[in-house]
């Protein structure tokens, strides 16, 4: 593709300004990946099933595949590396780990984005709430339990220290 | 149970790796960009069989950004395969399966590479497909290998018009049996491809130096593996070719090196740049790898009190276009296909067919599922006949300690009957379910579940450095199973050091200790006796330095805990690892390293009790046993069947990481679930996978499993195992699709499927087919 094709777009990810230059179907996972150097955001199928490729986007879980890099322009972009500081995602992430619910781990990140978007808007969620927030979101290690389970010990502590927050 | 240490044998570790992958730090191998980077293609056979006439790659090279282009003629002429050499790189004269790479592209961007890709041009020959088990073995059935004859074979063996590998397996008389069997029962048992759908795709990047060599990450099972097969592909000696593995995004059997390695390595020495080949989500289901279709007829025989007494199986497998592990696969399903039962006389004669499809291979238990499914689904059936409860049915014919497996392997233990009562005991303990909605029926079925661990050669070394800490290496590709935190743990254990100071690279060819491959539920048994024996050469070496340093005879030392070697029965008079080291690096002794290897040499098969012809293998591993239970609800109007809770009771040895024991069970169970209901590779007539795609092959999702998997983990020590622990990557996979079909059956009077998956329109068909016989 010439350059004269291409598109200026700015993009705000994880609280960084950037002008990149891309082609106008670009989707946001390749620009994120192949020219910001953001490569936690993992590639799965590219046909926005698998779920691997989730991030934030003005604090919803979207599927970086399906989303043109053009669209994002002016929109908060938020992936695992600005998730690591995230009040929520870095619970998950902890728990995730420590309830070893974390295999091989490439469906790990799209996971904890799904996650921190379910916790935000649900913030006690029930089983079912869980399993319907990562249902998008593919693993073929786990068979999903510990990461419910992790979940739902994240919601718990979340709840305690927003009670607390109260009191 | 013995006293566990924190971060010991025995603790539920959090992964070492656990956290770099959550937080998007881990790196695999996409998440490389060397500089300089070239971006390749396949070019992927239209037709499912075709000659080759002509293949012109000078416009798809003209095109500007294009570095290199390769097809079959730019390899030596030569065809790789561990036990049938008949696959080439690219396909040479002949494509067998649709999707087979014919040529390959590099260009300085993935848009410019696939446009080129569309310029090569290719002169084809279309010829019939041969696209099932049937087809194959047609009188007139077209040949997938014409040239067969000439193909290199690891053990000799006939060639009979598409069956490429046959083995048979014989003890007692099965045929003088069937006279005294009061109940026989017959069934033909029909399984599906599976796809391993792994969260991330094959790919390789390849950086050629200046001296002819290359190195490669591969996202594999094993480095050394990878290694071998692109030296001997490219015709280059092992030491120019070095393969590194970074984080693997899951494997199951399916990411062991395959050709697209070696078309990688080829461009990234033709152009001189670094090469990265990432596979497409599309590209992966058609040129990888898929679990062996197979149809098992199936013949058991016993006496009116339950004895089995005979047992005869026809196994047919559908190996896909070229050979790969099939003669494995083959050869560990025929010795899977007796059970674990006592049944004097037994019959297996197995083949595998080529067809135009993809080719076969390794797959997460091996064979295992598709026997396991045939024979735990007839044990049933046969129990139904007998008027018997499946469960003791099995618990009367299963084989106890010190008796043999089919082909005469002692079993120093045979923890099945101890794994099934305990799944029994759980299923009946475990609180009732609110009753089933109108129009839903409800039942349990039972399985046992056996496989091995073990198989060839491992092994590992230890570094003591400087400050105390020490560096594992081991060779041991962790896909996600979680061998590294596994074999760390071990290695604290037997130093008496925290998990915490035991580090691992990244397997590489060039420096990490041979191991063989990430397979065969072997990691943890295998390589975990390396890492018992280098740690145990390391502390002799530790010993030496430490009597120098206290002045007393090694005999008198002990290890103690937090890495100190002291007196025994000398509080106080110790010396930290710490010490040691810097005395082995500056004064004396030399850099303190523990290495230990060993190969699995355990006893063959036993030519007295069986007779066995051309099996792939002489000896495997030590036997692992299980039992797994399976509460299913059909919808009586549409056959939709549900897992609503499953049971898996495994003997592992001793489970050196509890909670990495669980999360092994409960994947498997519920890949196993995928295998059992929804998960089917299909091809048309013309040989063309129609559903390539997630959105098309159903892996099942959150949503789709049971609420409760309850592991129900055994620990009976084996003597040869490290600290007694044994594999338990595999078996929770095997026994699920019998587990379901039974309870489908317990719930509609003895209606089941005989093929998988269990879509709801069979398991309809299955239950109108029941009514209509009992009516």
């Amino acid at each position: 593709m010439s350059r004269s094709d291409k598109v200026v777009a700015h993009l705000r990810v994880n609280g960084d300004e950037h002008e990149v230059l891309v082609a106008p179907d670009a989707t946001l996972v390749t620009v994120l990946r192949d020219q910001l150097g953001l490569t936690g955001t993992k590639r799965g199928c590219n046909q926005g099933v698998c779920g691997a490729c989730t991030v934030l986007v003005d604090g919803v879980a979207v599927r970086s595949c399906l989303t043109l890099a053009a669209l994002a322009e002016g929109r908060e972009v938020v992936t695992i590396e600005g998730l690591r500081q995230h009040r929520v995602a870095e619970q998950v992430i902890r728990a995730l780990v420590e309830r070893s619910a974390v295999q091989c781990g490439f469906c790990t990140p799209g996971m904890v984005a799904s996650l921190t978007d379910l916790l935000q808007s649900h913030p006690k969620p029930s089983v079912e709430d869980i399993r319907e927030g990562i249902s998008g979101n593919i693993c073929r290690c786990t068979g999903y339990r510990k990461i419910v389970e992790a979940v739902q010990g994240v919601a718990a502590a979340l709840a305690e220290s927003g009670a607390r927050e109260v009191a | 149970m013995a006293e566990v240490r924190d971060g010991g044998v025995g603790a539920s570790v959090p992964r070492i790796d656990g956290l770099d992958k959550a937080a998007g730090s881990a790196r695999y191998v996409e998440d490389l960009y060397p500089a300089g980077m070239l971006h390749a293609v396949l070019v992927q056979s239209p037709h499912a069989h075709a000659r080759i006439l002509a293949c012109n790659l000078d416009k798809a090279r003209a095109l500007t950004g294009v570095k290199a282009a390769v097809s079959a003629a730019d390899f030596p002429e030569k065809r790789y395969g561990a036990f049938v050499k008949d696959e080439p790189v690219l396909a040479r004269g002949m494509v067998r399966y649709m999707g087979e790479p014919v040529a390959a592209i590099a260009a300085r961007d993935l848009a410019t590479a696939r446009a080129a890709a569309r310029l090569v041009e290719i002169d084809y020959e279309p010829l019939q497909p041969v696209v099932s088990i049937d087809a194959a073995l047609a009188d007139d059935a077209p040949v997938v290998h014409e040239n067969f004859d000439k193909y290199v074979l690891r053990k000799p063996g006939r060639y009979r018009r598409n069956v490429f590998w046959e083995v048979e397996l014989k003890e007692g008389d099965v045929d003088a049996a069937w006279a005294q069997c009061d109940a026989i029962v017959e069934g033909v048992y029909e399984t599906q491809a599976q796809y391993h759908a792994y969260l991330e795709t094959n790919g390789v990047v390849a950086e050629p130096d200046a001296g002819g060599g290359v190195t490669m990450w591969a996202s594999c099972q094993s480095a050394h593996h990878g290694q071998t097969r692109v030296a001997e592909e490219l015709g280059l000696p092992m030491s120019k070719v070095r393969c590194i593995v970074p984080r693997v995004g899951g494997g199951f059997g399916g990411k062991h090196v395959s050709n697209m390695h070696s078309v990688a390595a080829a461009l990234a020495l033709k152009t001189g740049a670094p090469v990265k080949l990432i596979l497409t989500r599309t590209e992966d289901f058609e040129i990888q790898r898929s679990r062996h279709p197979a149809r098992v007829r199936m013949r058991t025989g016993a006496k009116a009190d339950g004895t089995i007494l005979a047992r005869e199986v026809e196994l047919i497998m559908d190996g896909g276009a070229y050979a790969d592990e099939s003669p494995a696969v083959l050869s560990f399903a025929s010795l899977m296909s007796r059970g674990c039962y006592r049944t004097p006389n037994m019959r297996v004669r197995g083949k595998v067919v080529y067809t135009n499809k993809l080719r076969a291979g390794s797959f997460r238990a091996f064979g295992n599922p598709q026997v396991t499914f045939a024979s735990e689904s007839q044990i049933d059936e046969l129990a139904r006949k007998l008027g018997m409860d499946p469960v003791e049915l099995r618990l009367k014919n299963v084989l106890r300690d010190g008796e043999h497996w089919l082909g005469g392997q002692q079993l120093k233990r045979c923890s099945a009957g101890e794994c099934l009562e305990r799944v029994r005991d759980a299923v009946k303990a475990a609180p009732p379910l609110p009753p089933a909605a109108p129009g839903r029926r409800r039942g349990v079925g039972y399985t046992f579940v056996a496989t091995i661990c073990g198989l060839m050669g491992t092994s590992a070394s230890i570094h003591l450095r400087g400050d105390g800490t020490v560096a594992l290496a081991t060779g041991v590709v962790d896909i996600g199973q979680g061998s590294d935190t596994v074999l760390a743990q071990m290695c604290a254990e037997a130093l008496k050091i925290p998990v915490g100071r035991v580090s691992c690279g990244a397997p590489d060819s060039a420096t990490s200790p041979y191991n063989w491959k990430t397979a065969a539920s072997r990691s943890t048994y295998m390589t975990g006796r390396a890492v018992v024996g280098a740690a145990e050469h390391l502390k002799q070496q530790v010993f030496k330095h430490a009597s120098d340093m206290l002045e007393c005879a090694e005999v008198d030392l002990e290890l103690r805990p937090g890495g100190k070697v002291g007196i025994a029965g000398v509080p106080g008079r110790e010396v930290g690892f710490a010490e040691i080291a810097q005395r082995s690096l500056f004064l004396a002794g030399g850099p303190i390293i523990g290495t230990f290897g060993l190969v699995f040499d355990g006893p063959p098969f036993d030519p007295k009790r069986a007779t066995i012809e051309r099996f792939a293998f002489d000896n495997l591993g030590v036997y692992i046993f299980g039992a797994q239970a399976a509460e299913i609800e059909v919808d009586e109007a549409t056959g939709k069947t549900e897992v609503l809770r499953g049971w898996s009771a495994h003997d592992v040895g001793r489970a050196i990481n509890p909670a990495s024991v669980e999360g092994q069970i409960e994947g498997a169970f519920v890949q196993g679930m995928g295998y059992a209901l929804t998960e089917e590779m299909v091809w048309d007539g013309d040989g063309k996978l129609a559903n390539p795609s997630f959105a098309d092959y159903a892996v099942p999702g959150a949503k789709d499993t049971p609420v409760a998997i309850v592991p129900i983990v055994l620990e009976n020590p084996d003597s040869t195992g490290p600290f007694g622990a044994m594999g338990v990557g595999e078996p929770a996979l095997a026994g699920v699709a019998a587990a379901v079909a039974n309870g489908i059956a317990q719930a509609f009077g003895g209606a089941r499927p005989h093929r998988l998956p269990m879509t709801p329109e069979r398991v309809l068909e299955a239950i109108e087919a029941g009514e209509g016989r009992r009516a």
